[in-house]
């Protein structure tokens, strides 16, 4: 009984790391049909606001009695800091590549190399300052009567608050540098994250130990899940997006601004990479190439749990994760110590991190050999079929 | 065809250009009778740069040492050291291809390069077959004796062997269980071969294995690996690469394996370069074995690290690779010096033998080319150093390991023609 809620546990802990990194994709590819090779920089961008968010708390004294609690104010903060970026390379580069996935795949996969050079090679605080003028200059018009956004006066007031941005922006750098030294210099050095204290060690319950991180981890993955399903299902900006992605041609007639939801539903993908991000970074090193270690794990989980299909990529990546543990683990040795010989050395020869992904991989080709569009095939007549 | 000539004209220029500026050292002053350029070859982008471009500061640093205290003299001729650096790209054809334009288009007599096996292994037929010389600082998993390789690195005797024997004798998890856990290559597997066969010499028990693909940081399953084989508290060896180190010692902690359990973790791969990465919050109490550590309390020991610092920045440290890349430029100059030429085969010759006095203390060249050095013994104190318990005398290298069940019994002689690289003791 211990053993089987061990495992389960575990399972459940791999499986919502798996989660929390694919929900993000499951949007953008899943809905939208996008694929993102940058998803994986998107998430290092959060595990970065992370760490900088830690360094804030550290430093400025009046957050230091907050500390214990940057982990929560991180996640609203990598949230927004993906979801910025993820507009501007909508904006910038998906929008002109919808409905060709070779190009889009090639421009997200550069975009990736760019993001990962730029964390190297440019220093954490002027980063942040761009994020920052970038996020004003692309929102501040939102909250400015349309009125006065038209004809010469409009186009003055937009440049104003791109200026106004850049401004803001080079303060925020300024600030930061001097602020937290840290910060100043460009680094290519991998950088950790350490969780407050009351998130270090953990639970001891009916004889096993729950890591307190994993728990935490857990709880955002639930968290992000529930107000995804809520927003898709419950609002009318979710409505719409479900529209556009059932029928494109026909929303547009319907008078939906399928550029508008195409910003919202790749804005949202891409901050809760962030929150992926956030995660990540508990459990750990914060480098470049964090992101890169997740990304074919999170393709392979919507591809498994059925393109276009929430619940089949949760269903997906709770079950990699308890395959995970099943096999990586060993368990089914410790559950079964006297199966015949001949299985028991084959299931010792897989019970290794190294086979069991190999076993796994094998697995979900052989799965969808069967049903080759996942676990939950999209029902109806798609446009693009 | 025009074209293209003036397109190879046009690279030709650039690469001279690159050339050009790629060579270093300060403006040749007039005590010097001539100059000798020599390669260094490590990589400055990619996933390997943060750890090997330590290295160059550290050969930069060793190469400016001798040429202010009057440079190499051969033949009583004063000769400034100058040097070529090249970017091995953290991809090990391009250390091969770079190896290649160093000895040929440069003609450098010596290259000093290398981190990686991997890397390390992809250089050494280009070496072979030019019958040049490589030197290459890194303690690894040796199996490997090649007539074109100078090692100043540990061999698994000079580093896992003493800390196996630590561990099961004289640690507080003294006479308990093995878990081997590293990343999934083949210096891990290596070492833990022969870790496996100490242990079972000793008398003790492994009791679980396992391997991180490299890149992979879910150490979830090896956790729940090692809480069923070590239900209460043994020694964890550990040679897990990089960052897949933060992830296993973040999550060990969670999970309750910890020192105060009576979990105690050997790092083979964890330097003070890696401990301030990682934190030493996660790493205090637990154990690493190297050469040189830069708790060392010798004037040779402080000297070093002090101009290191001096050198690069007050808040840089000094770790094992460093200190062997600094001996290996030191061997090498006293060498030619002996030699009289910088002739590979007579510089090769007068190498074996060579002594200096290394920041670790003693070190003498052996004919297998491989160091004769110290091993330490150290505990990771919450300053983010190492708190030394013991010191091994002077340990002999083993090119061919004696415990390793496909190499027991061999061993390596580059002095005796009819010995070569592996004989049967």
């Amino acid at each position: 009984m211990q053993l089987i809620l061990e495992s389960l546990f575990n399972g459940v802990a791999i499986g919502s790391v798996l989660l929390v990194a694919a929900l993000g994709l499951a949007i953008v590819f899943g809905l939208m049909g996008v694929i993102n090779l940058a998803h994986g920089e998107l998430m290092m961008l959060g595990a970065y606001s992370t760490y900088i968010t830690q360094l804030i708390f550290k430093q400025v004294s009046f957050l230091k009695p907050f500390y214990d609690s940057y982990v929560i104010v991180a996640i609203g903060i990598a949230f927004l800091v993906s979801g910025t970026v993820g507009i501007l390379l909508e904006r910038t580069v998906i929008r002109r590549l919808y409905g060709s996935p070779l190009e889009t795949l090639l421009a997200t996969w550069g975009v990736s190399l760019i993001l990962q050079q730029f964390v190297r090679s440019v220093p954490l605080a002027y980063a942040s300052g761009l994020v920052i003028a970038l996020f004003f200059g692309l929102f501040t018009p939102l909250f400015i009567s349309d009125d006065l956004l038209h004809g010469a006066k409009g186009k003055l007031i937009r440049a104003c608050t791109w200026g106004f941005s850049a401004l803001l922006g080079v303060a925020t750098g300024g600030v930061l540098s001097s602020l937290v030294s840290k910060l100043s210099r460009a680094s290519a050095r991998n950088v950790d994250v350490t969780a407050p204290s009351w998130m270090r060690g953990g639970i001891d319950f009916v004889g096993i130990t729950f890591p307190k991180t994993r728990l935490l981890i857990i709880l955002i993955t639930l968290i992000s899940v529930l107000v995804v399903i809520f927003f898709l299902d419950k609002t009318a900006w979710g409505m719409r997006i479900r529209a556009v992605t059932q029928n494109r041609p026909m929303s547009d007639c319907l008078g939906i601004s399928t550029e508008t939801v195409d910003i919202i539903t790749f804005g949202i993908g891409s901050g809760l990479a962030g929150v992926a991000g956030v995660a990540v970074s508990l459990l750990g090193s914060v480098g470049p190439n964090v992101g890169g270690n997740y990304i074919v794990g999170c393709f392979m989980v919507v591809v498994l749990g059925g393109v276009g299909n929430l619940l089949g990529t949760i269903l997906a990546s709770f079950s990699i994760g308890i395959m995970t543990d099943l096999i990586g683990a060993g368990r089914l040795l410790t559950i079964w110590p006297d199966m015949p010989s001949p299985l028991y050395s084959t299931i010792d020869f897989f019970a290794t991190t190294s086979m069991a992904r190999v076993m796994i991989f094998a697995l979900i080709v052989i799965f969808l050999q069967f049903k080759p569009t996942g676990m939950f095939p999209q029902k109806g007549r798609m446009v693009e079929s | 065809m025009k074209l293209s000539k003036r397109i190879f004209a046009g690279l030709a220029t650039a690469s001279l250009a690159v050339t050009v500026t790629a060579c270093g050292g300060s403006d040749s002053s007039g005590n010097f009778d001539d100059t000798v350029t020599v390669g260094i070859l490590h990589s400055l982008s990619g996933t390997m740069a943060i750890s090997e471009s330590t290295l160059v500061d550290t050969e930069k640093m060793a190469i400016e040492e001798i040429n202010a205290a009057g440079g190499v003299t051969v033949d009583g001729k004063s000769y400034k050291i100058e040097y070529i650096v090249e970017d091995g790209a953290s991809d090990w054809p391009t250390f091969a291809e770079k190896s290649k334009k160093l000895i040929d288009q440069d003609g450098v007599p010596v290259v000093f390069g290398g981190w990686t096996s991997a890397s390390r292994k992809a250089m050494l037929p280009v070496y072979e077959s030019k019958d040049a010389f490589l030197y290459y600082p890194i303690q690894y998993e040796a199996q490997e004796c090649s007539n074109n390789i100078f090692y100043t690195g540990a061999t698994p005797n000079q580093q896992s062997e003493p800390a196996t024997d630590f561990m099961y004798k004289r640690s507080p998890a003294a006479g308990g269980d093995f878990f081997l856990v590293g990343s999934d290559y083949v210096f891990p597997r290596t070492s833990n071969t022969i870790t496996k066969a100490q242990v079972k010499q000793l008398g003790g028990k492994v009791v679980g294995e396992d391997y991180l693909p490299l890149g992979n940081t879910e150490v979830a399953p090896i956790i729940s690996k090692i809480k069923v084989a070590l239900p209460d508290g043994g020694i964890i060896v550990n040679t897990l690469n990089g960052d897949q180190n933060v992830a296993f010692f973040k999550q060990i902690q969670d999970a309750g394996i910890t020192p105060s359990n009576g979990y105690y973790v050997m790092n083979y791969s964890i330097a003070e370069e890696e401990i301030s990465t990682i934190g030493p919050e996660f790493l205090e109490g637990h154990y690493g074995a190297w050469n040189y550590m830069m708790s060392i309390d010798t004037p040779a020991s402080k000297k070093f690290a002090k101009s290191f610092k001096k050198r690069w920045g007050s808040d840089r440290v000094v770790a094992d690779p460093q200190e062997s890349a600094y001996n290996m430029v030191y061997l090498w100059k006293q060498a030619v010096e002996d030699a009289g030429t910088f002739d590979d085969n007579a510089v090769r010759e007068a190498l074996v033998g060579q002594t200096f006095d290394a920041p670790q203390g003693p070190v003498e060249v052996m004919a297998n080319h491989h160091l004769s050095q110290t091993v330490r013994i150290g505990e990771i104190n919450a300053e983010g150093g190492f708190t030394i318990l013991e010191e091994t005398g002077v340990v002999e290298p083993q090119a061919w390991n004696q415990k390793h069940p496909s190499s027991k019994g061999y061993a390596c002689d580059w002095t005796d023609p009819k010995k070569g690289e592996k004989y049967r003791m």
